[in-house]
């Protein structure tokens, strides 16, 4: 089987970066990656279909050998409706973490900094939720005194 | 009969659908879904009847022959995997009525909840009868989209966050299962699992394990495999109750369900045996220590769940007809058991208005029935004789000890003493949730709670006097079914050990989906 070379680079190009901006904390970032990535295996899965050929119509006198290999492009059709879905989703999801708190990035789980912080045993009574100090600087969403009137 | 195969996801995405229409009529949806899951029920053990006493159903979608058209393969592992996800769906969904009618739907959103619910189920059925790679993949799809919905159900906060490191992992694990499938058809030329494994043969063996652990790496995200279980204990406890019990129950097995297929039909050779079987201790041995570090329920469920997982990836790893079969009956009994877990925590979490073990006392005498319904399960799953639970592990080290290596018999002893911290950390739960006197919690000091560390974000949500009647109900039934399982051990046993013969290599299923292969 030969694969188009250019195909092969633009993969691995995609590829990496997507993985670099799916390490991103920001989840705009993620985001980005992961369409990088989903655009990548998409990609992946034309490569495997081998070199163009002819429309792939039975009885139109085509020989198959010459025919394109019709499967992975209903493959990467689905992939992609399914990404794009997905991606939606994730859109929602990223306006309302950012709603909700203001900021992009993904929050440590609180229980792993409170047991980075305190290498003895939690106190019985302390859940080792830390106040939130970024509570000063959030932006002016609320300043009118709801959270839903929000133009931004 | 071979009708009934694809209604098993055509009935829930199709009430789906009706269910969004009522949207507005909260009782309407409530029966259509009860009723459709209900139906899925039926059919799936009509299915397994069937299946069980002849042979396996091929469905040929659309009347495209194989290999051209998509195949629904329904064999006895999958009708099994039915008939218990079926179950366990349809009790955690009457389970969630009760509590929804109890709380006016302030926790879920009456409209979305029962849709999703429905697509959750389609999803699981359809990964359970393809008998396409790429048509499981859709399935995942399904299940997973589902999902995401309904672990960031009501959008709190705590949910988003819990929800998006599920959802930014499980969109990975998506991704390097769809390049798995890509890299497959490169080499094999075929998507048909059948195809792939009489295909697959041909290949150099070098070639076979890179396919072979980049699936496995993807299917092992899903089930929860160590290293790749990390994401698990952070983000199902915030979710609802039911939801957490859904997802406990079904979504890793469905994992486990596709890293069997993927063991015995499409890499059936024995090269990544010894690989997973460490993965198999590692998993169980970690996943213990981090439920005997919690005093949060829900947590360290969560984190029993994830070592169990280790359990059956034991038995898919001896590679023998034993050990699948003992697999097999092992995730029947966790799917029940571990849901009805969950389920008695949220009882606890209603009754006791928390889930912390520092924060309960007493419950034994508030709730006694509760009691009960935490206990059993509690028991099964420490593997305490005669529950189905100890028959599960003991078929899994009989499965080991007849393999005889001495990898097996390390992680003998590893089951076992894994098992003795489960029970630890539950009948530590036990002591102090519901024997200690109400009146000590308060400054309450005991060796059993040192070292223990709090869910992030803990919250007391106020106690209620009562439980809904429907959601005791529901745990009670779920009970009854953990403890069916343990009556009628022997013929559960006999299927899955049928279901197991039948995945002793993959000659069994290629002749079901190609009955005219062996000729050539």
């Amino acid at each position: 089987m030969s694969a188009s070379l250019t195909l092969v680079v633009i993969m691995a190009v995609l590829y990496s970066c997507g993985i670099y901006l799916m390490l991103e904390r920001s989840l705009t970032r993620v985001i980005l990656g992961f369409l990088m990535v989903g655009n990548a295996t998409n990609l992946l899965l034309m490569i495997v279909a081998g070199p163009a050929g002819l429309a792939p119509l039975v009885g139109g006198g085509v020989d198959a050998a010459e025919m394109t290999d019709p499967l992975p492009q209903a493959l990467t059709l689905t992939a992609i409706v399914i990404t794009f879905g997905v991606s939606a989703f994730l859109m929602a999801l990223l306006y309302r973490s950012w709603r909700l708190s203001s900021e992009d990035n993904l929050e440590d789980d609180v229980a792993d900094v409170a047991m980075r912080d305190s290498p003895e045993a939690l106190p019985d009574d302390a859940p080792g939720v830390e106040p939130r100090v970024e509570a000063a600087d959030e932006p002016v969403t609320s300043a009118d005194g709801t959270t839903n009137g929000g133009t931004r | 009969m071979i009708s009934l195969v694809p209604l098993v996801v055509l009935i829930p995405l199709v009430a789906s659908a009706l269910a969004l229409i009522v949207g507005r009529r909260p009782g309407v949806q409530r029966l259509l879904t009860i009723g459709a899951l209900t139906a899925v029920l039926v059919i799936s053990v009509i299915l397994l009847v069937v299946v069980d006493g002849d042979a396996p159903l091929v469905m040929e979608l659309g009347g495209w022959e194989v290999p051209f058209g998509i195949v629904l393969v329904v064999d006895r592992l999958s009708a099994l995997m039915l008939v218990v996800s079926a179950t366990v769906l349809l009790a955690v969904l009457i389970f969630s009525v009760g509590q929804g009618l109890a709380d006016g739907d302030s926790e879920t959103p009456v409209s979305i909840y029962y849709p999703t619910y429905l697509i959750l189920a389609a999803g699981v059925f359809n990964a359970f009868i393809a008998g396409d790679l790429f048509n499981l993949y859709v399935g995942f799809e399904i299940l997973l989209v589902a999902s995401y919905v309904l672990i960031t159900l009501g959008g709190t906060e705590q949910r988003i966050r819990a929800g998006t490191t599920y959802i930014i992992v499980s969109l990975l694990s998506s991704v390097l299962f769809l390049a798995s499938i890509a890299m497959i058809y490169g080499a094999v030329g075929t998507v048909n699992i059948a195809q792939i494994s009489e295909r697959m043969g041909g290949i150099p063996v070098d070639v076979q394990i890179i396919l072979h652990v980049s699936l496995l790496v993807a299917f092992g995200i899903k089930a929860a495999v160590f290293p790749l279980s990390f994401w698990l204990p952070d983000s199902y406890p915030t979710a609802p109750a039911p939801v957490t019990a859904v997802f406990a129950g079904l979504l890793t097995k469905v994992g486990v369900y596709a890293i069997i297929r993927a063991e015995t039909l499409i890499f059936p050779g024995p090269e990544l045996n010894p690989a997973l079987m460490v993965l198999a201790l590692l998993t169980m041995v970690i996943g213990v220590l981090g439920a005997v570090a919690q005093a949060d329920i829900k947590r360290l469920l969560s984190f029993t769940l994830v070592s169990h997982i280790g359990y059956m990836i034991l038995g898919v790893a001896l590679g023998t007809a034993a050990g699948t079969s003992a697999a097999i009956f092992y995730i029947v009994h966790h799917i029940v058991v571990q849901t009805t877990l969950f389920l008695a925590a949220g009882l606890i979490e209603r009754r006791g208005g928390s889930t912390s073990i520092n924060q309960l006392g007493g419950l034994l005498k508030a709730a006694p029935l509760i009691a009960v319904l935490f206990f059993v399960p509690a028991l099964n799953l420490g593997g305490i004789p005669p529950f189905s639970g100890f028959l599960g592990k003991l078929a899994l080290f009989q499965a080991s000890a007849e393999q005889g290596t001495p990898l097996a018999y390390i992680l003998m002893a590893a089951g076992a003493a894994v098992s003795l911290l489960t029970l630890y950390a539950l009948v530590r739960v036990w002591n102090l949730a519901f024997w200690r006197p109400a009146s000590d919690v308060e400054g309450y000091e005991s060796d059993l709670l040192a070292n223990v560390s709090e869910a992030p974000g803990a919250t007391t949500t106020q106690v209620n006097r009562t439980t809904p009647k429907l959601m005791t109900a529901a745990t009670a039934g779920m009970v009854v079914v953990s403890v069916a399982l343990t009556v009628f051990a022997g013929p559960l046993y006999a299927i899955s050990a049928r279901a197991g013969e039948n995945l002793e290599g993959p000659s069994y299923y290629v002749d079901v989906v190609f009955p005219g292969s062996n000729d050539e």
